[in-house]
């Protein structure tokens, strides 16, 4: 394997390790911002142990998001240096405001908002979860502008080959930005809230009936059965927009070889790009260009016609493409299906005597948001391909020439590092859930909604 | 623009100063970090969790300085961002494991079952040293120009070894500062213990940079530059004087003076910086690539830099509140 795919390879990687935490921590700041106000609302215990159960496994992914982000913006050097020779003067000043504006004031009020309850007063720690919630956001927010920007670039133009920006606001504010924005937050949204519901279902089963498990699990399943829909709104609205500015990408999403209207929608194939066909079709007549073009006749772009005169391939790879989109999208029905029923059961049995089996269905999807946020984002990036930055910079022109040998032993070390922490990670948030299940006391302090209070000793460092 | 002159001038130079400064910010704050977790093994078991605790509101914002430092390089210096981490791709990739253990075992070691807390501990430990040495090998490399011969590696390797004792002694006064009783006795042995490798590596250092290239050799030793550079070795060799001579009185009554061992440190640090920066000026990559050759055009990094004088006087005052908010001595830490 040569330089360029292993290096790849590696960014692939480290950046799907890295996103796994932050979905977690984007949204779920803003779930402690909740229960935090809740409890000052109504001074219920119930909402001070939710709290103090899940902002430990904030801490635990907020660590894990930062050490692996630190990793991400070595990336850029160590093995795209002609990332930031050609883009540097669009791409540096984005991630500059996301340093300045998100990355402190998160890591900051971070310390705050962990440990800090007992020294501040109750309404500077509330307004430091808040920071740390909108500090994320903002994170997610300038780092999906530059990500948007290489998928739809504009507000720029070329001198010697090296982009220099003209417009900002075109650049901040390009086609796919709000799209990609709107989905990816929801995205966030949905994989804390299974979270939630499924660690909520957990600690159920193994017969923990207190009243922060049963709040805890309403709110995922209203919160994940609210988001949904619109993610699924949202998904369709990106679909639509993608059509318009990266076509080749779309023609890959549904396994379309020739472009022409009545294209039907694919359920399953195994696309083959030698012979140019799928093979083992399944699909709905018509189906594609009524999704894409709203009309039963409408137009859908086809791969074909993405192959220069002599014969190169200009769009990409089509089986990985094809295939994540339909492991998201199906994700996204599972979630929908089993939120609707979820919201249905809490009506009629309430979430304290929750019948077994959706409980263990519930389980089962605790981490399904990693799933389709993973599959979301390799067909958006590998569906780019050959490009870096559409048009303007392709993959291979930014690879560094550090000998493969290399790249490969990192690439190993990383994969040896990352597995072992994912199976620490699950295994903790298991082990919290355990103890918290056998009703060992989160704390010992009473809480005042303001004001002062004795102080009682714990588990240190916990 | 215009205000200040050619700005292909001026925001380089504007941009090498704030990239040093979080140089050196981050030098001095994680410095203290990574040195308490080298020193972890050699701590009580009982003591281990007020190490951590010391600096557990602190470490994702000290080493938010680095990722600032780096994004600076990577966005004003774009050319000179790809050949230094290229050269330096083995020593990075050490760092970045050493960063991931470290950090995740912060959180680790005091969540997982009690069983495995040992191993966390020893993972902490670990991963501040792999960030130390791979860090001190970089300073070396850089130093020789980033050029991969024998007698520059093995150069690197003694930076290596310094930093690590610099950085723990660095961690050790921190500790001083920050506990009381026994555990800030012992934290006083180690820092009498991990002197000499402050000393030993900004000396070797400031020994080094003149001899590599006649350039430096005459911006330090020409005249009259050696008059008016002289307090800088001066000044150095008093504040390690003040150390050695604080270090054998304290402890004091009533924890009077405990924080100047920190101050004193810091004040080297920054002492040792300076030199190192008057050295390379105006070169980002040593002899090959000026500040003035690689930046980004002026006008992304004006851009920037209106951000920045917003944003930068903003971070340091929370960054200052934190530490407000927790100061005193250490205690242990809670969630609630
Ligand atoms: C919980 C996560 C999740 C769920 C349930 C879905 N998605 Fe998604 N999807 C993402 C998480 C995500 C993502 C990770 O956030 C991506 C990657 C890049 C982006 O902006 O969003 C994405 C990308 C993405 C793209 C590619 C955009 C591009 O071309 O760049 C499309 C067309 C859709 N989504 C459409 C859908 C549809 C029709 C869904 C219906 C069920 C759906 N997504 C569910
Ligand atoms: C928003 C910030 C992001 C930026 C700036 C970014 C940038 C890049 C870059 C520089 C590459 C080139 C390397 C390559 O082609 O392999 C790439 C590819 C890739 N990225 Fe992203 N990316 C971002 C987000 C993500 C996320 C969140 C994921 C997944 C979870 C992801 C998954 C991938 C994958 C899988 C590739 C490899 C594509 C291939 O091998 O064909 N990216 N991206
Ligand atoms: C190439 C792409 C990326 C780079 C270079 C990068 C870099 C980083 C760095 C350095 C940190 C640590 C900040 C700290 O010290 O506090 C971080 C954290 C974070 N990143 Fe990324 N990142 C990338 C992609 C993404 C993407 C695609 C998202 C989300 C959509 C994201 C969202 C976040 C968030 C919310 C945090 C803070 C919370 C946490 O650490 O869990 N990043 N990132």
């Amino acid at each position: 394997m040569d330089t360029l795919l292993l290096s790849r390879i590696q960014f692939g990687a480290n950046i799907s390790f890295h996103i796994l935490f932050p979905t977690i921590t984007i949204a779920l700041g803003w779930v402690l911002l909740f229960f935090k106000l809740r409890f000052n609302a109504t001074g219920e215990r119930k909402w001070m142990d939710a709290y103090l159960f899940w902002v430990k496994i904030f801490a635990l992914s907020f660590a894990m998001g930062v050490v692996s982000g630190i990793t991400m913006s070595f990336q850029f050097g160590t093995n795209w240096p002609g990332f930031m020779e050609t883009v540097g003067n669009v791409a540096g000043p984005l991630l500059a405001y996301e340093i300045m504006t998100a990355f402190f004031l998160e890591a900051v009020f971070l310390g705050i908002m962990l440990f800090g309850a007992s020294r501040v007063k109750s309404w500077v720690h509330t307004l430091a979860t808040f920071l740390v919630a909108f500090g994320t956001t903002m994170s997610t927010f300038w780092i999906i502008v530059l990500n948007s920007w290489m998928h739809t670039p504009q507000g720029y133009e070329l001198r010697d080959g090296v982009v220099f920006a003209t417009n900002w606001l075109e650049i901040i504010f390009n086609p796919s930005m709000p799209y990609r924005f709107v989905h990816m937050m929801l995205a966030s949204g949905l994989t804390v809230a299974f979270l939630i519901a499924g660690i909520s279902a957990l600690r159920l089963l193994w017969g923990d009936r207190c009243e922060a498990v049963k709040s805890a699990l309403r709110v995922g399943i209203i919160t994940g059965a609210t988001l949904i829909p619109l993610q699924i709104l949202a998904g369709d609205f990106h679909g639509l927009n993608t059509l318009e500015h990266q076509p080749a990408k779309v023609a890959a999403m549904e396994g379309n070889w020739e472009t022409g209207p009545n294209i039907p929608l694919v359920l399953f194939a195994i696309p083959d790009q030698e012979a140019r066909e799928n093979r083992f079709e399944i699909a709905i007549p018509n189906g594609a260009s009524l999704i894409l073009t709203h009309k039963m006749d409408g137009v859908v772009p086809g791969l074909n016609d993405f192959i220069s005169e002599d014969g190169e391939v200009l769009h990409p790879r089509v089986a990985p493409v094809f295939f994540s989109f339909r492991i998201m999208v199906a994700t996204g029905m599972a979630m929908l299906v089993l939120s609707w029923a979820g919201l249905y059961l809490l009506r009629r049995y309430g979430a304290g005597d929750m019948p077994k089996l959706p409980l263990i269905a519930f389980c089962a999807m605790s981490f399904s948001g990693w799933i389709a946020t993973l599959a979301g984002w390799y067909t958006t990036e590998i569906g780019r391909q050959p490009w870096l930055v559409q048009g303007v910079l392709s993959t291979k022109d930014a690879v560094s020439d550090v000998p493969a040998g290399m790249v490969l032993s990192t690439l190993i070390g990383y994969l040896v590092v990352y597995a072992i922490l994912i199976l620490a990670y699950i295994g903790v948030i298991t082990y919290l859930a355990r103890k918290a299940a056998k009703g060992e006391p989160l704390s010992m302090r009473t809480y005042p909604r303001s004001g002062e209070a004795e102080v009682v000793a714990l588990q240190p460092g916990e | 623009m215009e205000l200040f002159g050619d700005p292909a001038v001026w925001l380089p130079w504007t941009f090498a100063a704030l990239m040093g400064l979080s140089i050196l910010i981050y030098v001095v704050l994680d410095g203290f970090d990574l040195g308490v977790g080298i020193l972890m093994p050699l701590a009580e078991d009982a003591e281990k969790d007020r190490l951590v605790a010391s600096i557990g509101p602190f470490w994702d914002a000290n080493e938010t300085w680095l990722v600032l430092a780096i994004g600076l390089l990577l966005v004003a210096f774009p050319p000179a961002h790809g050949l230094i981490l290229t050269s330096l791709y083995l020593p990075v990739f050490v760092m970045l494991i050493g960063l991931i253990l470290r950090g995740v075992s912060f959180e680790l070691r005091a969540k997982a079952p009690l069983k495995q807390k040992r191993i966390w501990n020893s993972a902490f430990f670990t991963g501040s040293l792999m960030a130390s040495l791979s860090q001190g090998f970089m300073l070396g490399m850089y130093v020789m120009g980033l050029t991969w011969t024998w007698p520059h590696v093995a150069f690197s390797l003694l930076t290596a070894v310094f930093l690590t004792v610099g950085y723990s002694f660095i961690g050790a006064v921190w500790l001083i500062w920050k506990t009381e009783d026994c555990l800030q006795t012992r934290a006083i042995k180690w820092a009498k213990g991990g002197i000499w490798g402050l000393i030993l590596g900004i000396g070797a250092v400031s020994l080094a940079t003149p001899f590599v290239s006649s350039r430096i050799f005459d911006k330090w030793f020409g005249f009259p530059q050696l008059l008016y550079l002289s307090p800088l070795p001066i000044i150095s060799a008093l504040l390690v004087g003040f150390l050695w001579w604080k270090l054998a009185r304290l402890p004091l009554y009533n924890d009077r003076w405990s924080w100047t061992p920190f101050a004193a440190a810091t004040a080297l640090f920054t002492l040792a910086f300076f030199g190192m920066a008057y050295s390379f000026y105006p070169y980002v990559v040593p002899e090959q690539i000026t500040i003035y050759e690689a930046a980004s055009a002026p006008e992304s990094l004006f851009i920037i830099l209106l951000g920045t004088l917003f944003v930068l006087p903003a971070i340091l005052g929370y960054t200052v509140l934190s530490y407000y908010i927790f100061r005193g001595k250490a205690t242990d830490l809670r969630y609630d």
